[in-house]
């Protein structure tokens, strides 16, 4: 069955005609375009898919598209603001927070959802929260170290 | 994952009605289990009845001496819910254990209840804690609803409406994690409850059971010491590449002890 799916993605309104199983990920990445959210497993373990649905990050590769209909979603393409990165995406620069780069989207769409709830979280609490996020560079110590910091930044400090 | 038919459904009764007129229906709630299954083909269901919309089935009350939550619940939810944390703090530490904050965003009580993975958390709660489980149909007793690995009470196309706790005078849940996955290779729910001690074990078989011998123990005696000398055997038990079924008996007795200390 083809249906068509229309949902607000980054503050845009965008539609396509799409199967019943195709993923939220393929959504975004073939009918938007949308590249930067990225498929490491396909089988909801390592966070590279992690967007915003109605505020709450969750694995895109494990949500139908059709689940999202009607949904605000965010995604890494829609964080920072023009040229200007976000606190978050600059603290993972300066602190050399990514080697590839390929699990980095995840990370940042998961450290924002914990920043929400919790804005001066603990390195333990870091730690715990990114037990769905792998980084298969295994750069987890400054990863830890970027979201400290920009937690920091956003909160002023 | 195989082409299937979407329907989004508003209500209990159109889920169950419609469910009951298609092919081979499945119910999908976070989709946390069921996705990953179809995506490796070992589930190909005609249709997905999504209960996303269906609100009526969401949320967490207290109502007497009980918490009751929604079959649609998430683990987040009830990690968070004030309510669970201050009559039952067991089981919100059970759901804030669960996978991972993306897993507890979308995966749901109901779901894992129904799919009765021998390794999962809420098993041992349900058991552990003399919930009973409401369906569209019928109410089912805690300690019946479990039947096998993967197998449940469940009839076809039943829905599981709600999950209604007891509250405990006192009960700590103690989980071996997998390191990768956070599912229980042993976990344990011990509580004072209502009806008498509970010691249910989850992980460790191939369906959550309860250890008579630390129940009859801790009765008289609500001691981690009182289960020190309490043999668990090693039969019928799981072995995998995580852990042996002698592994698994020696953690039985750990986490209930841990847990009894908990308390
Ligand atoms: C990476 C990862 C880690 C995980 N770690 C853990 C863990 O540590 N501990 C743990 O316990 N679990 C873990 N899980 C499983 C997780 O808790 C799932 O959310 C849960 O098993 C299924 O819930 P769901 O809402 O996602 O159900 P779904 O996947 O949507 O459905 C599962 C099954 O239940 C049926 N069903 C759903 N709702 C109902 C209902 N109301 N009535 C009748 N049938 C229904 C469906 O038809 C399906 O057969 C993990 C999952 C992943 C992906
Ligand atoms: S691609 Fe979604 S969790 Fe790995
Ligand atoms: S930076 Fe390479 S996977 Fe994390």
């Amino acid at each position: 069955m083809t249906v068509n799916v229309s949902m607000n993605v980054n503050g845009k309104t965008v539609s396509a005609d799409v199967e019943d199983r195709t993923l939220l990920v393929t959504y975004l990445r073939e009918n938007q375009r949308l590249t930067g959210t990225h498929v490491g497993c396909d089988t909801s373990q390592c966070g590279a898919c992690v967007v915003h649905v109605n505020g709450k990050s969750i694995k895109s590769c494990t949500m139908l598209a059709v689940q999202a209909a009607g949904a605000e979603v965010s995604t890494i393409e829609g964080v920072a603001n023009g040229d200007e990165l976000h606190p978050m995406q600059e603290a993972f620069r300066d602190n050399h927070g990514l080697q590839c780069g390929f699990c980095t989207p995840g990370m940042v769409m998961s450290a924002l959802d914990l920043v929400k709830t919790n804005p001066d979280p603990s390195e333990t609490e870091v730690r715990e929260w990114l037990e769905g996020n792998l980084c298969r560079c295994t750069g987890y110590h400054n990863i830890v170290k970027s979201i400290l910091a920009g937690a920091k930044a956003m909160r002023g400090a | 994952m195989y082409a299937f038919k979407y329907t989004q459904v508003g209500s209990v009764d159109d889920a169950v009605k419609a469910a009951g007129s298609a092919d081979d229906a499945k119910y999908v709630a976070g989709g946390m289990t069921l996705l990953p299954t179809m995506k490796q083909r070992l589930a190909s269901p005609s249709d997905l009845i999504d209960l996303g919309g269906v609100s009526q089935i969401k949320g967490i009350r207290k109502d007497g001496n009980n918490i009751v939550i929604g079959a649609m619940t998430t683990h987040a939810e009830v990690a968070s819910s004030p309510d669970v944390r201050s009559a039952i703090p067991a089981l919100a530490s059970l759901a804030d254990g669960i996978g991972d904050p993306q897993v507890r965003n979308r995966g749901t009580i109901g779901g894992s209840v129904a799919n009765a993975d021998p390794a999962a958390d809420y098993p041992a709660a349900v058991v552990g804690l003399g919930a009973t489980v409401h369906t569209n149909k019928r109410t089912i007793g805690g300690d019946q609803f479990f039947t096998d690995m993967f197998e449940t009470a469940l009839e076809e196309g039943e829905l599981i409406t709600a999950i209604s706790f007891p509250i405990p005078s006192k009960a700590a849940y103690t989980k071996f994690p997998n390191p990768a996955s956070r599912y229980a290779i042993v976990g344990v729910m011990v509580a004072q409850a209502a009806d008498g001690v509970r010691v249910a074990v989850t992980g460790a078989g191939p369906k959550v059971f309860r250890q008579g011998d630390m129940e009859a123990a801790l009765k008289s005696n609500f001691t981690a010491d009182a289960i020190k000398g309490v043999k668990v055997s090693a039969d019928g038990l799981n072995a995998d590449i995580h852990a042996g079924a002698d592994y698994r008996a020696h953690l039985v007795g750990v986490m209930a002890g841990r847990a009894v200390s908990a308390c």
